[in-house]
């Protein structure tokens, strides 16, 4: 049962007493299976499969719980609860990872049930969360917020999240799956490197349907989605999905764990892929798939504009200070006289994507003063409150700068995307939080980092690309050479509409050097940009040769 | 679990490590088959020998004591892990804020 009062207006997906039953007679059973582990009577290999459906993973020094946040979405009373878990069962502290997700890096086994009963409180769960199966959703971070949103992602998000979940055939897929989505025509989620991407958009007559975009992806072989259909009308969204995932299962490589995800089969079908999911699409039984109106209507309901107050715009404080965070951290909202804000996770010199349980609290508190309960979680390890009133800005800034959630540099070059690398992860390769945390040392003075202007560093701590590092304008890869540490350098990657790949620019730094290589990216662009140019902007212009020249120079 | 020192015969001495089945922490194999929070408290192994200490290793597995054991070729002095990889399993966290 809720045992937490919700905040009224926050527009979170609501459960009922069946997805809440569901989510205890699952807990149950881990709860049973987690029992027979610690008394041995299930071996790791029986154990790992069902902890793994449930979001346990076991890392370099502690299990890990991945908790599902889906498609970003929180309300207070759920990041309350969060903060209250990171407390009591972690070391204080919760990673906000690229996939909208949070993870608890220092989990003791022994605990997990309890977690998950805390998480039941707020209706949250791990389930689906790791494994071969249709992964949490992402989504716009200023849905039903952003002027440039033609149709609400969320509602689509959550009909995906009740299609996927548990979905009995897709349950063991050839390897993992993501879908983000979209409803506005710029692009924030990345969508043209996920398995699918979905674009939401209406036709003249003012209908919703669907640009569908399948087969794109980072890791091992970073590739671009191949755009399968510019239209799919709202009532067939699910057969056509349903369709994509058929044709995936039944050709998708599951012998070979680097040629199993859709992108490789997409890849080498090329059109014979589109056909073939066209085929399959014919041959459903529609009538057993069409999404009736009025359910997404009722789930629309859940995502109802909160009672916004009829107000004007107004100026902004004028506190210098204040207006510094501002310009980096507020973004127009569509209501008159609200905005939206975007809180770095990022200070300088901190670990990308870590929220302590006093800054969690803090900002649940700050969400339901000021932005009806509701609080986003970014792609790039950023929180938002998606409806501020203009006027309660300075007073907002003030409670963040109080919690340390202040630092003015969303989309610049410290607003660093970091995978947990190998100070957690046991598949990396290398560290990524310290390059992070040292390249934001390095590019403290904020007055350069605005100079230096838009510029987007990711990092991963191996292939797998957790941190994006493809689709960064300066994308940093830890590998290991020999047992020790070294990172590899691409540059104009790019994850908005103009898609596109980083190409890498030569041998690999080491540990110690990495940083030097940055800044050497930045002065180079610095001497070569002209007035307006972003750092992307003056590579496209000037191409890869000044870059490689200064960072390759002879001494 | 897979191990890398199986893979490859180990050319220095090597220690065991895993992780504790209740609470997931590094331990490291220490004498009469124990498993230890500390890798001062670990035993070596000469290279030769590492299969009978993979053995021993493995035992903790089979009590569901610990999972996941792998050798590790560390320095005498410490020991010490030749890999960094290892040297962060003995250090934790690299990151200074969570560090505890
Ligand atoms: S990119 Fe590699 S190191 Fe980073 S989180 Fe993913 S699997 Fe781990």
């Amino acid at each position: 049962m809720n045992a937490l009062t919700y905040p009224p207006h926050a527009r979170t997906y609501r459960y009922d007493e069946i997805d809440r039953e569901f989510l205890q007679e699952r807990i149950a059973e881990f709860r049973g299976q987690i029992e027979r582990r610690l008394a041995g009577e299930l071996t790791e290999d029986e154990f790992k499969p069902l902890r793994l459906m449930n979001g346990l993973y076991l890392q370099l020094h502690a299990y890990m719980l991945r908790v599902a946040i889906p498609y970003g979405l929180l309300n207070s009373a759920q990041l309350r609860q969060l903060g209250r878990i990171a407390r009591r069962w972690d070391r204080g502290f919760g990673h906000f990872t690229t996939r909208q997700n949070i993870q608890f890096n220092w989990t003791k086994l022994e605990d997990v049930p309890a977690m998950l009963e805390a998480l039941a409180e707020v209706d949250m769960h791990a389930i689906q969360t790791s494994g071969n199966c249709i992964r949490n959703t992402t989504t716009d971070e200023y849905a039903g917020a952003t002027p440039d949103e033609v149709v609400d992602p969320r509602v689509y998000a959550e009909i995906l999240r009740q299609w996927s979940t548990l979905h009995p055939e897709f349950t063991w897929l050839p390897r993992k799956f993501k879908i983000a989505i979209t409803g506005s025509p710029n692009d924030r989620v990345a969508a043209q490197v996920h398995d699918v991407g979905v674009l939401a958009k209406r036709n003249e007559r003012g209908e919703v349907g669907f640009e569908i975009h399948a087969g794109g992806g980072l890791g091992r072989t970073p590739i671009i989605a191949r755009k399968l259909r510019d239209w799919v009308p709202e009532a067939e969204f699910l057969a056509y999905m349903e369709a994509v995932l058929r044709v995936y299962n039944a050709l998708g490589q599951r012998e070979n764990i680097y040629k199993a995800r859709i992108k490789i089969l997409v890849r080498d079908l090329g059109d014979e892929f589109t056909q073939m999911v066209e085929r399959e699409y014919e041959r459903m039984p529609r009538d057993r798939y069409r999404l009736d109106p009025e359910i997404v209507a009722a789930i629309g309901a859940h995502f109802a504009p909160p009672p916004f107050a009829s107000l004007e715009d107004q100026a902004l404080h004028a506190d210098p200070e204040f207006r510094q965070w501002a310009s980096a951290s507020v973004r127009a909202h569509r209501q008159p006289g609200y905005a939206s804000v975007t809180i770095s996770l990022k200070p300088i010199g901190g670990i990308p994507g870590d929220a302590s349980a006093d800054q969690m609290e803090a900002v649940a508190d700050l969400a339901e003063r000021h932005s009806f309960g509701e609080i986003r979680v970014t792609h790039v390890q950023n929180l938002v409150l998606p409806h501020v009133r203009q006027e309660d800005l300075y007073a907002l800034w003030g409670g963040l700068r109080a919690a340390g959630l202040a630092t003015p540099n969303i989309g610049l070059i410290s607003d660093i995307i970091a995978c947990p690398g190998m100070d957690y992860c046991a598949l990396a390769t290398a560290r990524s939080i310290p390059i992070a945390q040292r390249i934001s040392e390095r590019f403290a003075s904020l007055d350069r980092q605005h100079d230096i202007g838009e510029c987007f560093i990711n990092i991963s701590g191996c292939i797998n690309a957790c941190g994006h590092h493809h689709v960064a304008h300066i994308g940093i890869l830890g590998v290991d050479k020999r047992g020790e540490e070294v990172y590899q350098v691409t540059l104009g990657g790019s994850a908005t509409n103009d898609a596109a790949i980083g190409e890498l620019i030569g041998p690999a730094f080491s540990y110690d050097t990495i940083v030097d290589a940055v800044e050497t990216l930045i002065t180079t662009y610095i001497a070569h940009r002209v007035p307006g140019e972003r750092f992307i902007d003056t590579y496209r212009r000037v191409g890869v040769t000044p870059f490689k020249d200064a960072l390759y120079a002879p001494a | 679990m897979s191990t890398k020192a199986k893979a490859r015969p180990a050319t220095a001495p090597v220690v065991f490590t895993a992780n504790r089945l209740r609470d997931g922490r590094v331990v490291w194999l220490g004498t009469a088959g124990l498993w230890r929070d500390a890798i001062t408290e670990t035993v070596p192994f000469a290279p030769e020998a590492a299969e009978t200490g993979l053995a021993l290793a493995r035992q903790g597995e089979r009590d569901q004591h610990v999972v996941g054991v792998y050798a590790v070729e560390v320095d005498l002095a410490g020991p010490t892990p030749l890999k960094f990889r290892e040297r962060l399993r003995v250090q934790g966290p690299s990151v200074a804020a969570e560090a505890a």
